[in-house]
């Protein structure tokens, strides 16, 4: 279920390394919990963010939830389509419902991050 | 943390649970924008066993309701509905409600879950001099309510009532699935429908007879989100949030249920005497020009002065766009007035439009 080249963070975004960059999104734990998503608010180009720093915003009917960026990078693409079609985020969370593209400084920081089998296992917690 | 008897239903059909003044309450199975267009299309069933029932009885009872209300509860016949309120002495709301005339002498009053006990507690209270029993009814009552256009079709062939012949408003005694119930043509979405009350201990086998009835119409469950996406396209007033004890009836814009011909009422000279010196503000609907999805407590700024905050907003599932509803200064409620709500960091443009934003076409 949860991509074994993906990490993970306990806000449940998912972060993958594609060349010097990586890619940003939430799982599929997070889309349910938020419900149908109406607007996604996507970063400026350029923007430079700290690990931890809210890169976007999502929302739902019935809530708003902060995106944070799981490592310290520079966004260098937003995922357009998003504008056009929020629930992407939805029924593709971890494909075409990614958020952002970041330059990445410390690829190690991102290995550091939960793996697949960490996430699900972390999720396992939750549900309990 | 208190549960209808119909939690485990809930559970079952994997409902997501949440905390709504101290009940466990389903807020969405399928979605919420699913379970909005399903009511608006074709019909959705819902549980409101939290809501609270109060029944009022005795030589007194209608006195005492005109006393306790702004609307003319002496029209009501038996068999009759009213939406109206309990009003303070200040023309404000303790809460909004439903008044059944069972009988001249006895009159059931439905009011929201958030206030239940403070409604009853209320009530008696206001009792002294009226020849009247009251009883908080509301642990003994299970409610669901079928909404939609579709919802006359599937709740028939439950029940030998003549809900064709059940007008809006008005509402019967008898069976449904077997199981002895109170129907209303009432309901609380802007679409027709019914809502049913039971003291039965298994309302279970009605919820699961209406949604079997329902099946080949695709009826779904509706959980609490949708039930505010819903009320709010039609304009309905949700206390706490667009009426509450610091806002007047006709500030709400609900002077249609202040009836001052018909006597004395709680609240009643204060209204009066702001109706005839006019409103300095006034509940309005709007809807944003600017992308975004207005909440509860944003500022709203009108020429970039702050005026008050969201009472409600949402974005509406069946108008497919974002709308509100805030207290504005008299001057500013015209219709196409610009306004800004403020959305985090950026304030989003706005405009007053007519209300309800959704009426549903009569047939």
């Amino acid at each position: 279920m949860y991509p074994n080249d993906f990490r993970y963070t306990k806000e449940h975004e998912w972060i993958k390394i594609e060349g010097g960059e990586a890619v940003v999104g939430v799982t599929d734990f997070a889309q349910k919990q938020l419900g149908d998503i109406i607007y996604v608010e996507l970063p400026e180009v350029g923007k430079a963010l700290e690990v931890h720093q809210a890169v976007g915003v999502i929302e739902s009917v019935k809530s708003v939830s902060d995106v944070y960026s799981p490592v310290a990078g520079e966004v260098v693409a937003v995922n357009e389509e998003l504008n056009k079609a929020a629930d992407l985020v939805n029924k593709d969370p971890h494909g075409k419902g990614w958020i952002v593209r970041l330059k990445v400084k410390d690829k190690a920081a991102v290995e550091a991050l939960m793996t697949a089998s960490d996430y699900e296992k972390y999720l396992e917690g939750l549900e309990a | 943390m208190k549960r209808t008897r119909l939690y485990e239903f809930h559970k079952k059909s994997e409902a997501k649970i949440i905390e709504f003044f101290g009940w466990e309450m389903p807020v969405e199975y399928k979605g919420v924008i699913d379970e909005h267009l399903a009511v608006r299309t074709r019909a959705g069933l819902f549980d409101v066993s939290h809501m609270g029932e109060v029944m009022i009885e005795g030589a007194d009872a209608l006195a005492f309701v005109q006393h306790l209300t702004p609307n003319d509860a002496g029209r009501l016949a038996p068999g009759q509905v009213q939406y109206t309120a309990l009003t303070t002495p200040a023309g404000t709301f303790v809460d909004d409600m439903l008044v059944y005339c069972l009988d001249p002498e006895k009159y059931f009053l439905v009011v929201n879950a958030s206030n239940a006990d403070k409604d009853y507690a209320w009530i008696v209270d206001h009792k002294k001099g009226f020849a009247v029993e009251t009883e908080n009814q509301s642990d003994a009552y299970s409610q669901l309510a079928l909404q939609g256009p579709m919802a006359l079709t599937v709740l028939q062939p439950l029940t030998e009532l003549d809900l064709a012949g059940m007008k809006s408003f008005h509402f019967a005694f008898g069976k449904v699935a077997g199981i002895d119930t109170l129907v209303s043509r009432t309901g609380y979405t802007g679409e027709d429908g019914f809502e049913i009350y039971t003291l039965a201990p298994n309302p279970g086998v009605l919820w699961e007879a209406i949604l079997e009835a329902g099946r080949p119409h695709d009826v779904l469950p509706i959980g609490l989100g949708a039930r505010d996406t819903l009320r709010l396209e039609a304009k309905l007033m949700l206390y706490g949030n667009d009426i509450s004890d610091k806002t007047t009836v006709l500030e709400a814009d609900l002077k249609w249920i202040c009836k001052f011909q018909k006597g004395g009422f709680l609240g009643k000279a204060v209204l009066e005497k702001q109706l005839a010196e006019g409103l300095t503000r006034k509940i309005a609907g709007f809807e944003l020009v600017d992308k975004g999805i207005p909440r509860p407590h944003y500022p709203v700024f009108v020429y970039g002065r702050k005026v008050s905050d969201v009472c409600s907003g949402t974005y509406a599932p069946f108008l497919k766009k974002s709308i509100g509803l805030a207290y504005l200064p008299i001057g500013a409620t015209a219709l196409g007035t610009e306004i800004e709500i403020g959305i985090r960091d950026r304030k989003v443009r706005a405009k007053v439009i007519p209300t309800p934003f959704y009426k549903r076409e009569k047939n």
